[in-house]
């Protein structure tokens, strides 16, 4: 009989491995699933995980895909790594799109070397106001942070589509609706030329090392992670729950809003009402599989920036809808959790005696 | 008159997947078992509940076949939440974003296609009933069943032993494992009762609400549902009346639009969600009330013979 048993100490080889088996079950399926629907499975694989990064240009994609899922999910990982809940990055990306783009068409004619500072402040800044909403609502009148991150979400969006279908709608777009293009002073500046791989990469992989030596060298970082793992001893410490809460938030906002900024300032040039294909979500797979550590979540990343554009990939070449991205993702995160509870506990094989048949049933409870 | 009765009526219809969902998970968070999984539940059962019913012409077929893969999602969630005792706030969220997914995929030839939904059965005599034999007794029939879902639950959990079982799992599993009940099996049911009624509430929308499929139909109902029930303190009645000002405040900018206001629809569509979180700031006014009720045990996994 199989049972499932306590480990003494937690495995930490399991920790490590648990994302890679994860990857594989979800693989193995994907397999299955191609053969399901009569599809080669060999070139379903290829066309996902290896054609969409064959050449320079895919892999300036994937480097486009990954800049707002880091961005995201590093702000998300300084939240997770003190247990608070934050569902809202989807939110704080679209308030930040939100509010770069009013910015940058208020300053559609301006010229200058400030402007694009000044339009992704912006951005920022609106990712932060979202988030602190959802941080005084926790701190100030104790509202569940999922709820309250969720609904700002479906409120960040409406507004969203509010404005780009009525102040911000550009007047000669032919009714579509989407704000004008912006200056060039408030684009970002591509970092390989010739592709449309912009400097929002780099503001990704500094907020992974941001992250890096906030846990690992700062006294913030440390609360953050007692809080996370022990309230009680963190209230113990004199650690002010409080302000750490809105300290993760505000992060939390800043990274996800200046990933929304870079979104509108990069590879899209306006306010459309698609600004994300749900990066905010995306993003809280990434920090879950990349162990919430600084390194995994850039290895992470990249792997979940791979299923945007393989997804696409199979699209075109196998005729697949492009919803095998959400599944993808979602098995894999799915199988993620399973894989992590072995973290906690392994499996036995026990052949009970008849005596501890009894022993076993008094303590579980079936007699 | 006639405006109102109707205001009315729509209100009955829109919060009718509400109180479906909510009903079920009620009695999932009885048991201690906090499922954050309801949107994806209920997209599954969207899906399914429209593939089946445009593929075999029979809505009843639709309906079951929504409640069998809400039930399906549920028992993924009960693997990992209750048998491998995985936190309950991941395992919902993953849920949630598997069902997303995979109810996008498994719906994407359906986009577009349409059906004959569920319509309009009067009840003889109690229809005829000034106001109120409109609103209740002249509605399609998963409006009839949803009302009968509240009478069972409420009459389930204050009359009968299983009510009594159920809460007492929630409450102190241990205690109620002492008793010789078997606390996992009790939240597998109540987990599974949950993802029914999660399935039914989708198929409300894919076959009577708009009988059509698209990617996220939904639109947060299943967590606007999360946050009603601890609105209504665990309880059936306030559930209901919960479910139905919900319902009025998201077909408000309808009956604003019909009264000749002029308003952006965009803005109005934030009403739902915005009153979701002033609900949650109104239980702030006396959490001691919202502590009082929330059964004890609610999102601690339970690991017998610890």
């Amino acid at each position: 009989m199989l049972l499932l048993e306590r480990r003494p100490v937690d495995s930490s080889l399991m920790r490590w491995t648990s994302p890679l088996l994860a990857l594989v079950l979800t693989v193995t399926t994907g397999f299955v699933l191609f053969l399901s629907m009569g599809k080669d499975p060999m070139d379903g694989l290829k066309f996902f995980f290896i054609t969409p990064i064959s050449d320079l240009m895919g892999l300036a994609e994937l480097g486009l895909k990954m800049a707002p899922l880091l961005l995201c999910a590093a702000g998300l990982t300084v939240c997770y790594r003190a247990k608070l809940w934050n569902i809202g990055a989807e939110g704080h990306f679209l308030m930040g799109a939100l509010g770069a783009s009013i910015m940058a068409v208020w300053l559609v004619d301006a010229d200058g070397f400030w402007v694009l500072p000044v339009v992704l402040l912006a951005g920022t800044l609106a990712g932060m106001l979202w988030a602190a909403v959802a941080s005084g609502l926790k701190t100030h009148l104790h509202c569940n942070e999922i709820l309250t991150t969720i609904m700002l979400n479906y409120i960040a969006l409406n507004l969203l589509l509010y404005v780009v279908h009525g102040p911000l709608k550009d007047p000669y777009g032919f009714g579509f609706p989407q704000s004008v293009m912006f200056a060039d002073s408030a684009l970002l500046p591509a970092l390989i030329p010739g592709t449309r791989l912009h400097l929002g990469l780099a503001f990704g992989l500094l907020a992974a090392v941001l992250v890096w030596v906030l846990f690992a060298r700062s006294f913030i970082g440390f609360q953050l992670n007692v809080v996370g793992q022990d309230h009680r001893a963190a209230a113990f410490a004199g650690f002010g729950a409080r302000r750490l809460t809105w300290f993760a938030f505000l992060v939390g906002g800043a990274t996800a809003g200046l990933a929304g900024a870079s979104e509108v300032t990069g590879p899209i040039g306006q306010l459309v009402p698609q600004v994300s294909p749900g990066y905010g979500y995306t993003a809280i797979i990434v920090v879950f599989l990349g162990r919430m550590h600084a390194l995994g979540i850039v290895v992470a990343s990249a792997l979940l920036a791979l299923t945007f554009i393989g997804g696409e990939m199979l699209q075109i070449a196998m005729n697949m809808p492009k919803a095998v991205t959400g599944l993808f993702q979602g098995l894999l995160l799915f199988y993620l959790l399973i894989c992590d509870a072995f973290i906690h506990y392994r499996i036995r094989l026990k052949w009970p005696s008849r005596q501890t048949t009894i022993a076993a049933k008094t303590v579980t409870g079936d007699a | 008159m006639e405006l109102l009765t109707n205001v009315l009526a729509a209100t009955v219809v829109a919060g009718t997947p509400l109180l479906l969902v909510a009903l079920g998970e009620l009695i999932c968070e009885r048991s201690g078992v906090l499922n954050l999984g309801q949107e994806g539940m209920m997209l599954m059962g969207a899906v399914a509940g429209f593939v089946a019913a445009l593929t075999s012409g029979s809505l009843v077929v639709g309906v079951a076949a929504a409640i069998l893969a809400g039930i399906g999602m549920s028992l993924l969630f009960a693997f990992m939440a209750v048998s491998l005792a995985a936190n309950q706030y991941a395992a919902g969220l993953a849920l949630t974003i598997f069902g997303t997914g995979l109810s996008a995929f498994l719906g994407a030839g359906f986009v577009g296609q349409s059906i004959d939904g569920f319509t309009r059965v009067a009840i003889p005599f109690l229809s005829d009933i000034p106001v109120l034999g409109r609103v209740l007794f002249d509605q399609d029939p998963l409006v009839y069943l949803s009302l009968m879902a509240f009478a069972g639950v409420a009459i389930f959990l204050r009359q009968t032993r299983g009510g009594l079982l159920l809460r007492a799992v929630g409450e102190d599993p241990e205690a109620a494992n002492a008793n010789g009940l078997n606390v996992l099996v009790l939240r597998y049911l109540a987990v599974a009762f949950g993802g029914g009624m999660a399935g039914l509430a989708g198929a409300y929308l894919s076959l009577a609400y708009t009988p059509l499929w698209t990617e996220n139909m939904t639109a947060g109902r299943g967590w606007i549902a999360l946050a009603l029930v601890v609105f209504a303190t665990w309880r059936p009645e306030r559930v209901v009346l919960g479910a139905y000002l919900f319902g009025a405040a998201s077909i408000l900018h309808l009956v604003l639009q019909g009264l000749g206001w002029k308003s952006s629809t965009e803005l109005l569509a934030m009403l739902p969600y915005v009153v979701t979180i002033l609900m949650l700031v109104l239980l702030s006014w006396n959490p001691g009330r919202t502590r009082l009720n929330t059964p004890l045990s609610l999102g601690q996994p339970y690991r017998p013979g610890r």
